[in-house]
């Protein structure tokens, strides 16, 4: 179900291109974030889908075109305000190696002049949401395993309890049993906060678990927009059918 | 984290508060007396010392300071109020345009115009002269200068100062029609160069205690090319208000001092290893004073004080200039380019040049030497602060910005404390090598291990060499002990831990 232009949108692009030299990362792309909805970004990679989410964090600037944020164009300005009200998690974590777990989540807030307790309490509340030990708060990152790493991630991301999270490829490095009960987990606290969710995967049956909104990109272009059953029952082309055929034991019906 | 960063200038701030009382002495005597790096100056300096205290001045010796331009600009900028000089060395390196063999009475007036006073002579004349071995000579048949010409085969080695000098051997070679390639080398290491055989014959000064030790023949000067160096003492005229006495007692000592008296001191001090203060005392006919403070260790300490005010004092403020200046190249990338160009063109300036460079502006003692290792220390600290902070992951980088977080946060919070391994190592670096170049320092009156190491030159004594070398070889290991401690107490755990992993 492809969102229609005036619908509720958090984020949008209209028109984007982004080069790198000769090649254009994002090409001619206009996408809406709805509201309280996810919404995944699938391709391979270097299709131009993780240059989408660094637009919307003005990580990157277009280089024609405009971002949108709640309906006003993204400015240097507001790119501060913008980034707090946005959770962003990497594939790696991206934790800051010489701060403990405690030391990581405490960051923003710290600066923004919350007092120790209240810092606490906030990520005790969201460890206990993604079941991360306490015990684990006065670790470091190394000592970690990667799917703790990732809980810590996303707890740093909702210490303030943003609207909306970007996630990129936040399930990547992880074996595969971790990642699956991850997912689960994931897909449960989305639903029960109800951000907006904008997320970046490689994995077909990632994206078809997390969200029925699936924004296949190809070479910086939208390729198609839509339902798993939309991809499945009318492909926008052959890449679409080849792309479908490249993921097996696809399930039937996502929920 | 910047709770442990203010912590490094807490542990080098103590070296400051000692560095004046030290470094300086605590009250300024009222004459400051210079010599220049051979031990007839040293000699020299100690009886106007002696002679000052004979009359009541509060005199201060500042030994060994280095070559004639040191010593002269130092008297010109009022750092020393009096040093030993030769009148050759007056008229051809100091003064232009003046007669040659011009004596003391035209160069008088023309001193005076720069606010210098000179003595009679003091009556011995340490000119220029070429000597060879005794052995070698008769072998060839040389005798003369001139006779030099008919054997290119012979090899020179002249000390630096007369490789450069006008009067020295660019005037030598034309004067002569010398076909040698001469070469360059200290000239108390030239005597030992000479005995062994390395090199055929080099620059005396007449009154060498030299001369006699190693069987040495003076070739003939058969064309009159050395110019007279008679001996005097130079001064700054405004001591005639100052310190009167003094300046009477400089020049009672005219006519007191002939040749032969000046190589016997200059002998019991080289050959037999008396000090120049029991030398100059003998001269003058006075007690030798107790030399106070002169035991080994307190020597030491006070050696080990100075040295480490040298290295601490320019360390710590270097860090507090390179640091920023990495952290501006680090951001400005082209900017940033010349920056590191700049400290890097710094570091090709020979150090003995640039501590020379340096009395212009801070006089002599410790401020020039610790300006120069200042400038030393910036480029391994602005680099390695530069590298440290290009070299952080990207998506850290990212991660920080993606927060929210304004640059000066993360500059504090993430970036320096994951460059902080870089740049202490950047500081270490630059400390275990300004320990090293300090030593230096003592040419221009700075103190420190240099002083031992260059008095040991002078007198080609091994031990006293030692007494430098091995605490500035030491103080170098225990600076890379501290720095290695201290690294390890500001890494936070997380980065080792990953550095492990």
């Amino acid at each position: 179900m492809p969102a229609s232009p005036d619908s509720d949108s958090v984020f949008s692009l209209v028109g984007v291109t982004r080069s790198f030299g000769a090649v254009r990362a994002v090409d001619e792309v206009s996408l809406e974030f709805a509201r309280g909805r996810t919404t995944v970004l699938i391709g391979s990679s270097g299709s131009g889908k993780s240059t989408v989410l660094r637009l919307l964090l003005g990580l990157e600037w277009p280089d024609a075109g405009e971002v949108r944020c709640d309906g006003a164009p993204l400015q240097r300005t507001r790119v501060p305000s913008v980034r707090r009200s946005v959770g962003y998690v990497i594939q790696e974590g991206g934790l800051f190696p010489h701060l403990t777990v405690l030391g990581n989540l405490a960051l923003l807030p710290h600066h923004l002049g919350w007092n120790r307790a209240r810092i606490r309490a906030r990520a005790l509340e969201l460890a206990e949401l993604t079941h991360l030990r306490e015990t684990q708060f006065a670790r470091f990152p190394a000592e970690l395993s990667g799917g703790q790493r990732q809980r810590v991630a996303l707890i740093r991301a909702l210490m303030l309890d943003p609207p909306t999270l970007l996630l990129d490829e936040p399930l990547g490095a992880l074996d595969p049993l971790v990642r699956h009960g991850l997912q689960d987990e994931l897909r449960g606290i989305f639903g029960r906060l109800g951000k907006t969710v904008i997320m970046v995967t490689h994995d077909l049956a990632e994206a078809a678990f997390f969200s029925d909104r699936l924004v296949l990109m190809r070479r910086g272009r939208v390729v198609q927009d839509g339902s798993i059953e939309d991809f499945r029952r009318a492909p926008a082309g052959d890449f679409v059918r080849e792309f479908l055929a490249a993921h097996r034991g696809l399930p039937e019906a996502p929920a | 984290m910047r709770r442990w960063l203010a912590l490094l200038p807490g542990l080098l701030l103590p070296l400051v508060g000692l560095a004046p009382t030290s470094v300086t002495a605590a009250t300024k005597p009222v004459v400051v007396i210079g010599s220049k790096n051979f031990t007839e100056s040293v000699v020299l300096g100690e009886i106007a010392r002696l002679a000052a205290r004979g009359q009541g001045v509060d005199a201060r010796h500042r030994r060994s300071l280095g070559g004639t331009r040191i010593l002269w600009r130092a008297l010109v900028e009022g750092d020393i109020d009096a040093y030993p000089e030769y009148t050759g060395t007056i008229t051809h390196e100091l003064l232009r345009n003046l007669p040659p063999g011009a004596g003391v009475a035209a160069l008088r007036p023309r001193l005076a115009r720069l606010g210098i006073g000179i003595t009679d002579p003091l009556g011995f004349n340490n000119t220029y002269a070429i000597g060879m071995l005794e052995s070698e000579a008769a072998k060839l048949h040389i005798r003369d200068i001139s006779d030099l010409a008919h054997h290119p085969a012979v090899v020179l080695a002249f000390s630096n100062e007369f490789m450069n000098r006008a009067d020295g051997w660019p005037g030598l070679e034309h004067a002569y029609h010398l076909p040698q390639t001469a070469r360059g080398m200290d000239h108390d290491l030239a005597y030992r160069a000479l005995a062994s055989g390395a090199v055929d014959a080099i620059d005396l000064y007449s009154t060498d205690a030299n001369i006699v030790h190693y069987h040495v023949r003076v070739l003939q000067d058969d064309r009159h090319y050395f110019p007279h160096y008679d001996a005097v003492f130079l001064y700054r005229l405004d001591l005639k208000q100052r310190a009167p006495g003094f300046v009477q007692a400089l020049q009672d000592l005219a006519g007191t001092l002939d040749a032969q008296q000046m190589r016997a001191m200059n002998t019991a001090v080289q050959i037999d290893g008396a000090s120049e203060t029991a030398v100059a005392a003998q001269f003058l006919g006075v007690p030798a004073e107790s030399a106070g403070g002169s035991d080994f260790w307190s020597r030491m300490g006070r050696y080990t004080v100075q040295h480490l005010a040298l290295v601490g004092i320019s360390l710590l403020l270097a860090i507090v200039l390179a640091v920023p200046l990495g952290i501006f190249a680090a951001r400005y990338a082209r900017l940033g380019q010349a920056v590191l160009g700049m400290t890097g063109i710094l570091q090709t300036v020979p150090s003995l040049a640039l501590f020379v460079f340096m009395i212009p502006v801070f006089g002599i003692g410790a401020k020039p030497a610790i300006a120069a290792l200042f400038l030393y220390s910036l480029l391994p600290i602005v680099r390695n602060t530069h590298a440290g902070l290009a070299g952080i992951p990207p998506p850290l980088l990212e991660s920080g910005a993606a927060l929210g977080l304004p640059p000066r946060v993360r500059l504090w919070r993430i970036e320096l404390p994951l460059a902080l391994r870089s740049i202490l190592a950047g500081v270490k670096i630059a400390a275990v090598i300004n320990v090293g170049t300090a030593t230096l320092g003592a040419l221009i009156g700075s103190g420190g291990y240099g002083q031992p190491i260059l008095t040991g030159i002078r007198l080609d004594s091994m031990p006293l060499i030692m007494e430098g070398a091995i605490p500035a070889a030491l103080l170098a290991l225990v600076m890379q002990g501290v720095f290695e401690l201290i690294e390890r107490a500001l890494t936070p755990r997380g980065l080792r831990l990953r550095a492990h992993a």
